[in-house]
């Protein structure tokens, strides 16, 4: 493939794609809207004299909209905050759960679902509880000196190990004949409840999220080098590592706390995106938002299109994941040697 | 006043006392060649005089300033450093590696501009290896990969360049052509400290040469008047003759000692 080529498809990819997939979600559902009532409803606010009837305004606006928002906004979360992850580890086969964001949100919305069941509550718990988990992992990494990031995956693992006990507790003493179900459920991921209140909510932390690591993103590239070589550089390691871990963590955990936990895109989306654009940061890191978007939109189209009951999406994106995965390893990625 | 000044440094880890009471200077244009044996503690002083190691007594000073006060960021734009060994990381390409030598220039939000890829490209052709720009730097030979780390520190601009023995990683041409590029940049103004495993190298490209024996320096001065057969047999435990070979330049050779394994070692019956 010539690089002029390559250059289209990657145009195509990561701005078309998008564009092209944020129109089209407004057709799929239960409810037949025309192409031409979306796009005469989308423009309505602008252009007033567009007629459009009250039913599809509410569709589009209050039901498909949001969704359409909300897995571009989770899906874009994880696979940047997996690219990053993956950067500054310097391991490729790391996901944004290394430190514990996953299972600590899981308990926090368990926990809330057993106290109340409420959507406000359980949301909130689930963001608290992510943030909570990963700065214990990162407070126990630096209580042991000179362990470096070792000692920082490690404590991940430990910290990760013991929320994941805690939702097991809470399961163990939830009433199973409905706060069980609905924890199980929620786990298991779903943009289905997702509001416009649940969004404006993420708003804050996603932004700042994605500022953060779009700021450093060409840092990422020189502590990917080795903490040594960074600091002979003028970097400060810890520094830039500990924002950026803040950074994938805001993302992360604002995305669980509306989606529940949907694994493996923060794993395949960050080497799909380097395989298109290659391992630089300045242009991965925009490349992996792009594709992380499309890619979770693409997999929740599916999930409501394909069967009328609605699959959880968390339960396709690890079903079409893996497959993905074990393609990406046969193309004998040289970074996996 | 010297460009860099190491005044009675010492440095242990824990209990363990690794070096002390080293003590040096150099000025523009000096290449100081610290030999000594394995173990003897090169590496950890190299990464005290960076900054990478805090030691524990003694200051180190790059134009006057102890670098105990200055941030890693001012520290990087006044010293350069390539490390002993490089783990490879993600494939990125040779322009983006030797562009990573801008970052002490740029703020923590920015990225590099048009004029630090120029002055990068300028780098990779000051070591003539431009053609190698858009290669994945985990790709190359040891050798390539070595003038990369160098036309990154020669983008960075530093005043003093330390290196973690240069050449172990090298083939036999390999290492004389680093040793005089090292010569060359020596000349264009930059100050050079640089361990190494060979004392032939101190007579390459060396205006000072340290030898490090038993956590201190035993001599430091110019090479002639250092590297003797005395402090050779010295440091490294052998005898060692000095040969000088018909175009004026020394060389060292090491003698055979007596060593004797036991010679059944490997008799099956």
């Amino acid at each position: 493939m010539d690089s002029q080529n390559k250059e289209v498809i990657t145009f195509l990819l990561l701005v078309i794609l998008p564009i092209i997939l944020f129109f089209a979600s407004f057709l799929i559902g239960r409810y037949p809207i025309s192409p031409v009532d979306v796009v005469k409803t989308i423009l309505s606010p602008i252009f007033p004299q567009l007629k459009v009837s009250q039913t599809i305004t509410t569709i589009v606006f209050e039901i498909r909209l949001p969704r359409i928002i909300a897995a571009f906004a989770v899906g874009s979360a994880l696979a940047l905050a997996g690219t990053s992850f993956q950067s500054i580890f310097k391991n490729p086969l790391v996901s944004p759960d290394l430190l514990g964001v996953s299972n600590g949100a899981g308990f926090g919305a368990a926990l809330a679902i057993i106290l109340s069941s409420s959507n406000f509550l359980i949301q909130i718990l689930a963001f608290v509880f992510g943030i909570i988990s990963v700065s214990i992992t990162y407070l126990i990494s630096r209580a042991y000196k000179a362990g470096g990031i070792l000692v920082l995956v490690l404590s991940g693992v430990a910290i990760s190990a013991f929320f994941n006990a805690l939702i097991s507790c809470i399961k163990f003493v939830a009433d199973p004949q409905d706060k069980l179900p609905e924890i199980i459920y929620w786990l298991m991921g779903s943009l289905s409840s997702v509001t416009i209140d649940k969004l404006i909510m993420i708003t804050i932390p996603f932004v700042v999220g994605i500022i953060i690591l779009l700021l450093l993103r060409w840092q990422m590239n020189i502590l990917a080098m080795g903490d040594e070589e960074a600091q002979s550089l003028g970097l400060n390691p810890t520094r830039i590592r500990l924002l950026i871990i803040a950074g994938c963590t805001l993302l992360t955990s604002a995305a669980v706390s509306i989606s529940g936990i949907i694994g493996w895109i923060g794993l395949i989306i960050p080497h799909m995106a380097r395989m298109i654009v290659g391992p630089d940061n300045r242009i991965l890191i925009p490349a992996s938002l792009s594709l992380g978007a499309s890619f979770l939109l693409l997999v929740d189209n599916i999930s409501r299109a394909v069967i009328p009951i609605e699959i959880p999406i968390g339960i396709l994106t690890s079903v079409i994941g893996v497959p993905i995965f074990l393609y990406l390893l046969k193309r004998g990625y040289s970074e996996w040697s | 006043m010297s460009l860099f000044e190491v005044k009675n440094i010492s440095f242990s880890y824990g209990e363990d006392l690794i070096f002390s009471d080293i003590s040096f200077s150099i000025d523009k244009g000096d290449v100081l060649c610290i030999l000594g044996p394995n173990g003897t503690g090169k590496t950890t002083l190299i990464k005290c005089l960076n900054g990478l190691n805090e030691a524990d007594s003694g200051e180190i000073l790059i134009n006057g300033k102890n670098i105990q006060n200055l941030s890693f960021r001012e520290i990087s734009k006044s010293i350069g450093y390539i490390p002993q060994s490089h783990i490879p990381s993600f494939p990125f390409k040779v322009l983006d590696v030797v562009m990573m030598g801008r970052a002490p220039y740029l703020n923590l939000s920015s990225t590099p501009n048009e004029e630090d890829e120029e002055i990068a490209l300028n780098a990779l052709k000051v070591l003539s290896i431009d053609h190698l720009k858009d290669k994945e730097y985990t790709n190359l030979s040891g050798g390539e990969r070595q003038l990369v780390f160098l036309a990154r520190v020669i983008a960075q601009q530093p005043d003093v360049l330390i290196l973690d023995e240069p050449t172990s990683h090298l083939d036999f041409g390999n290492q004389i052509k680093l040793l005089e590029i090292i010569q060359n940049l020596s000349e264009a103004g930059l100050s050079i400290i640089m361990s190494s495993h060979f004392p032939d190298h101190g007579f390459l490209a060396s205006t000072k040469v340290a030898i490090m024996k038993d956590k201190k320096f035993i001599d430091i001065g110019k090479p002639d008047d250092v590297i003797t057969e005395d402090n050779l047999s010295k440091a490294y435990n052998i005898d060692v003759n000095l040969i000088e070979h018909n175009n004026g330049r020394k060389v060292c050779i090491p003698l055979e000692t007596d060593l004797k394994l036991d010679q059944d070692l490997f008799k099956k019956d």
